[in-house]
């Protein structure tokens, strides 16, 4: 059945992924299709937009196989302001009077019961009425048939009258012509308290790139975080992210390679523990330091973990670290041997650890350690004066990427939030190839570095043919701009 | 760090090639609360070295595992118990894992191994 989707005016480019995301979590898809044998791994939805919308707009219709469906997914997304059965709509207040009439009394009937109790809301997009406009427009309703009393605060059934404008003035849309009005019954709605109560101003122990609390939270949808699963962050830094995933139940575990932030924090309570403590969440289920470059993860372990959700150090707003001095890794110097003595308290150097190297570690991590089925869900950052396409993302053999949503960060950088789904087992051949390219890391990491062309050299076209790390041709071509300046 | 972590863990040193299991050396364990969790339980038992398990669990002072294990226990409400108390609630908060192959000491201060190896050993 065809839902009214309602989405709040922003981050774009995650709302339909989240629906989609939360109906697969939801079982709105056939199982046939993602059996463990031949998982499809993911499957989309249809979508459909009023007349003369804007993709961009607000409003949407989905196709769900019920009603329940559509309210779970309501429920737990953070861009879906409200999943509506549409009784009518139309370009005037006479066309939509006229559609609610024709729309079948079996489907309306039960939810205008005389025992029942109901509110109206109206909502607009794009401008403002006032309390006076707003019962004017309540009160023409009156052709339909409510039979039941009004409860402001607790009602049985939500009704919704919502209108766009004729786009005339900014709202961040381009202009269309046609007003439309929208009449429905509330199914379910998202749950936005959450972000006041995680926000990062109450959080006791943040980091300087501490994820955003609604981002997080649209990252373990995207994960499909639930009950039962294990969610692993390889920088896990302040535990920001795995939060998130912690709300929705899942189990989490986490590692960084800095000892300070993941042992010590700021004091006994204000370190990564007490974030889970301050929101009554689960503790991780464990919470290690170690090298993404050199995990430790004992041989044969694979397959253990149910989705893996990161944000990457890429060297925008935070550099990532890995195990060897620079010199060490050059070959100018052989490796400091430790005396004994002050092992214990030693701190081993560490070099800079470039973007495409990371990312070629953490995709090789997660083929190797997410099940069938099981998702990537990570950031990347682009330049925004290029445009780019899908298959500038990096890319694996054992992932499909199945959503990239773009978040604007500045006019220059913007980062995209890339969800993938494993779909065939990690190989001898592939875990060969992985552990070549590892060494040829190794080998040439500093060259680059000294040679001063490392971004160059890691991200020239020459490089995008690799399992990796592909990374497509620049062009000159951009994007509208009004998304940037308005949203 | 739970035994879970322990069973998950090697050490990477360069040049070892029986990095598993890693010894433990106990200094403090304590045991935290967790929620039991059937479904988890029955999804990690396929992923655990049981043996290596079993081991970790005696070495902390918990010897209430058997010896061998197989799917088919799990169905057992006192065998998850165990399982479940083994894995997830006891917690080594003080202590270090040692390389079984070079001895080579990783510490494991407030509950967090730290892994990272030394210039030498990468």
């Amino acid at each position: 059945m065809w839902y009214l989707c309602v989405f709040y005016h922003r981050l774009l480019d995650y709302r339909k992924s989240e629906v989609e995301s939360l109906a697969q979590l939801f079982g709105a898809f056939d199982p046939e299709g993602l059996d463990q044998q031949n998982p499809k791994g993911h499957c989309s939805l249809e979508w459909r937009l009023p007349q003369h919308h804007h993709p961009d707009s607000p409003f949407h219709f989905v196709n769900l196989p019920s009603e329940d469906v559509a309210r779970k997914i309501a429920n737990r997304s953070i861009l879906v302001k409200g999943m509506y059965e549409l009784w009518g709509e139309g370009d005037s207040y006479e066309e939509l009077e006229e559609s609610i009439k024709s729309y079948p009394d079996e489907r309306k009937l039960p939810y205008l019961e005389s025992g029942s109790t109901f509110k109206i809301n109206v909502d607009t997009f794009g401008k403002v009425l006032s309390l006076q406009d707003q019962n004017q427009r309540i009160q023409g309703l009156s052709y339909i048939p409510f039979n039941g009393r009004v409860n402001l605060k607790n009602p049985d059934h939500k009704f919704w009258l919502m209108e766009t404008d004729d786009y005339g003035s900014n709202n961040g849309l381009p202009p269309i012509v046609q007003r439309r009005i929208f009449f429905g019954r509330e199914i379910g709605g998202a749950d936005r308290k959450l972000i006041p109560t995680y926000q990062l101003k109450s959080r006791t122990y943040l980091g300087p790139t501490a994820m955003d609390a609604e981002m997080a939270f649209l990252m373990a949808n995207q994960a499909l975080a639930s009950p039962g699963k294990l969610v692993y962050d390889p920088f896990v830094g302040t535990g920001s992210i795995l939060v998130a995933a912690a709300h929705f139940g899942a189990m989490t575990m986490g590692a960084d390679i800095d000892i300070r932030v993941v042992r010590d924090g700021r004091g006994p309570d204000c370190n990564v523990w007490s974030n889970f403590k301050q929101y009554g969440l689960p503790m991780p289920i464990a919470l290690l330091r170690a090298d993404n470059n050199l995990p430790p993860w004992r041989p044969g372990l694979n397959e253990v973990f149910d989705a893996i959700i990161s944000d990457p150090p890429y060297g925008v707003r935070a550099g990532g670290r890995k195990s060897g001095g620079r010199k060490l890794l050059k070959g100018a110097v052989s490796p400091y041997v430790v005396p004994d003595d002050k092992r214990t308290d030693h701190i081993p150097s560490t070099a800079p650890y470039s973007l495409v190297e990371c990312v070629h570690d953490l995709l090789d991590l997660a083929a190797r350690m997410i099940i069938m089925g099981g998702r990537l869900v990570f950031f990347y950052p682009v330049l925004r004066e290029d445009d780019y396409v899908e298959n500038q993302f990096p890319e694996h053999q054992c992932f499909k990427l199945i959503a990239s949503s773009e978040q604007i960060l500045s006019s220059r950088y913007s980062r995209v939030l890339l969800t993938m789904v494993k779909i065939s087992p990690y190989t001898e051949e592939i875990a060969d190839a992985a552990r070549i390219k590892h060494m040829e890391f190794r080998e040439n990491h500093l060259k680059w570095l000294e040679d001063g062309n490392l971004h160059s050299a890691v991200f020239s076209p020459a490089d995008s043919n690799s399992n990796a790390s592909g990374e497509g041709k620049l062009s000159k071509e951009s994007k509208p701009k009004y998304r940037g300046k308005y949203v | 760090m739970r035994l879970l972590t322990h069973n998950m863990l090697s050490s990477n040193i360069k040049g070892v090639t029986n990095g598993f299991p890693l010894r433990i050396e106990v200094e403090k364990v304590v045991e935290k609360q967790v929620d039991l969790n059937p479904d988890f339980l029955r999804s990690m038992f396929s992923k655990i070295d049981w043996k290596a398990l079993v081991h970790a669990a005696r070495s902390i002072g918990y010897s209430e595992l058997p010896d061998e294990a197989d799917p088919s226990m799990l169905d057992s409400d006192d065998f998850l118990r165990r399982f479940h108390h083994a894995l997830l609630q006891l917690h080594l908060e003080e202590g270090a894992l040692i390389c079984p192959e070079t001895g080579r000491r990783f510490p494991v201060n407030k509950g967090i191994p730290n892994m990272l190896l030394h210039e030498d050993e990468v």
